[in-house]
């Protein structure tokens, strides 16, 4: 039996609703935990990711969904109890940036440390996947690094004092790399 | 088995990033072209989700917002269906969340302004996990048609949001569930961005009176595909192993 995907459709401007609560205001209701909020144990010295959306314009999309999954300090994707491999914030309503604590990835063979981030919101048709590598690691010998080219430089954050920040254009003249995985 | 890649996403099935009719993916589609990587363990792996991450009201939109003995206004449906592959394989043990406005076409959500009133017994959330058979099934409310800023007289069709994940990131899919029947279907950009009506009509609940209690509930059906593994890779694998 062959089957097409079904076909993706915006996650609209309302996302929060059902995939970050807290965000659109639903502290109230009778449900389950908010998923994708806490990647280490509160307490943990974390560091702290700012990612940016910008759109056509270079103003901040305050209304997107950001996901990123990456291998732990060990290099591996099995979540332990010090560490969650996926996190899951909304950009913030009014500034825009979305904040994450997470660890440091390990690297991992040829891949040099990298944290895949998907991208949806209102006007984004079908989500959009990326990656972030650190600006102090060995990024040489990087495959996907490699087939990025000139354009590679879209994929790698700037150091802060608090962690790293990162910012994903969505148009112009340095548009990010998307993927086609 | 869960090492062999995906099947390549066929892009011209989904909405192109930019369409003239829906403006707000004027400045946010991307430009470039997407670029073609290989698939790594990053893509082949993704967060796996029990009942323990969900609370016992996740899947009844009807009551989980409600105060105590109160349910959500609207007329009450039964949304149900299976999460396969393209390949036809059941996927089972997956999150489902679902959000979607309430009877009146208003969300209850800080950004959302419209005049319809809010139910305070309504929130609009919902999640569920696909059981060994990959199927999945939630209690709600019909939705209301609302709305929208497009540059012209733009109303939504009454649809459910849909955010669903697979074995791996590769697979993670948001779309949106729309009903039988609504004439808003033809009329919406947002909608008909998608390139065929054969593609469109997989997003089209069909109303199913086998799963309809009487004198209680209706129900609908939403079938779910996600991407299939590259069969090739995945014959050769099994032959290793
Ligand atoms: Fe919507």
């Amino acid at each position: 039996m062959t089957l097409k995907e079904s076909p993706s459709q915006t996650a609209g401007p309302y996302v929060h609703i059902g995939c970050a609560p807290q965000t659109a205001g639903l502290e109230q209701r009778r449900m389950g935990k908010q998923l994708g909020g806490l990647m280490v144990p509160e307490g943990t010295d974390a560091l702290t990711l700012a990612i940016t959306v910008l759109d056509g314009e270079d103003a901040p999309v305050k209304d997107a969904l950001i996901e990123i999954w990456q291998a732990g300090p060990d290099g591996n994707y099995t979540p332990t109890p010090a560490f969650q491999n996926w996190g899951r914030q909304g950009s913030d309503l009014s500034t825009g940036v979305a904040l994450f604590k997470t660890l440091k990835p390990g690297r991992n063979g040829e891949h040099a440390p990298h944290i895949l981030a998907w991208i949806v919101a209102r006007g984004i048709n079908l989500g959009l996947t990326t990656r972030l590598y650190f600006p102090d690691e060995d990024n040489g010998g990087d495959p996907v690094l490699g087939l990025a080219g000139a354009r590679a430089e879209t994929l790698i954050a700037t150091k802060t004092d608090t962690g790293y920040a990162h910012t994903i254009r969505l148009q112009g003249a340095n548009e990010t790399v998307f993927f086609d995985v | 088995m869960t090492d062999a890649p995906f099947k390549p996403r066929d892009l011209s099935w989904h909405p192109p990033a930019f369409y003239q009719g829906y403006r707000s993916t004027h400045l946010r589609a991307p430009q470039q072209p997407l670029l073609q990587i290989p698939q790594t363990v990053t893509e082949l792996t993704g967060p796996v989700f029990g009942q323990g991450d969900l609370g016992p009201l996740d899947d009844d939109l009807i009551t989980n917002y409600a105060a105590t003995g109160q349910t959500a206004q609207g007329s009450r449906i039964i949304v149900h269906g299976t999460l396969r592959d393209e390949d036809g394989r059941p996927v089972p043990g997956k999150l489902i969340e679902v959000w979607q406005a309430n009877a009146g076409g208003r969300y209850r959500h800080v950004n959302d302004g419209y005049l319809a009133p809010l139910d305070d017994n309504f929130g609009g959330c919902g999640r569920c996990l696909t059981d060994t058979e990959g199927r999945y099934s939630f209690r709600t409310i019909l939705p209301g048609p609302y709305p929208w800023p497009n540059g012209g007289n733009d109303w939504r069709p009454a649809h459910i949001h849909f955010s669903v994940f697979g074995d791996g990131f590769a697979q993670r899919l948001i779309t949106q569930m729309y009903f039988e029947g609504d004439p808003h279907i033809a009329l919406c950009p947002i909608v008909q961005s998608i390139p065929s009506d054969d593609a469109i009509d997989r997003l089209v609940a069909r109303l199913d009176m086998k799963r309809t209690k009487p004198m209680d509930i209706r129900a609908y059906r939403f079938d779910i595909v996600l991407r299939g593994r590259d069969a090739t890779v995945f014959e050769n694998q099994l032959e290793g192993t």
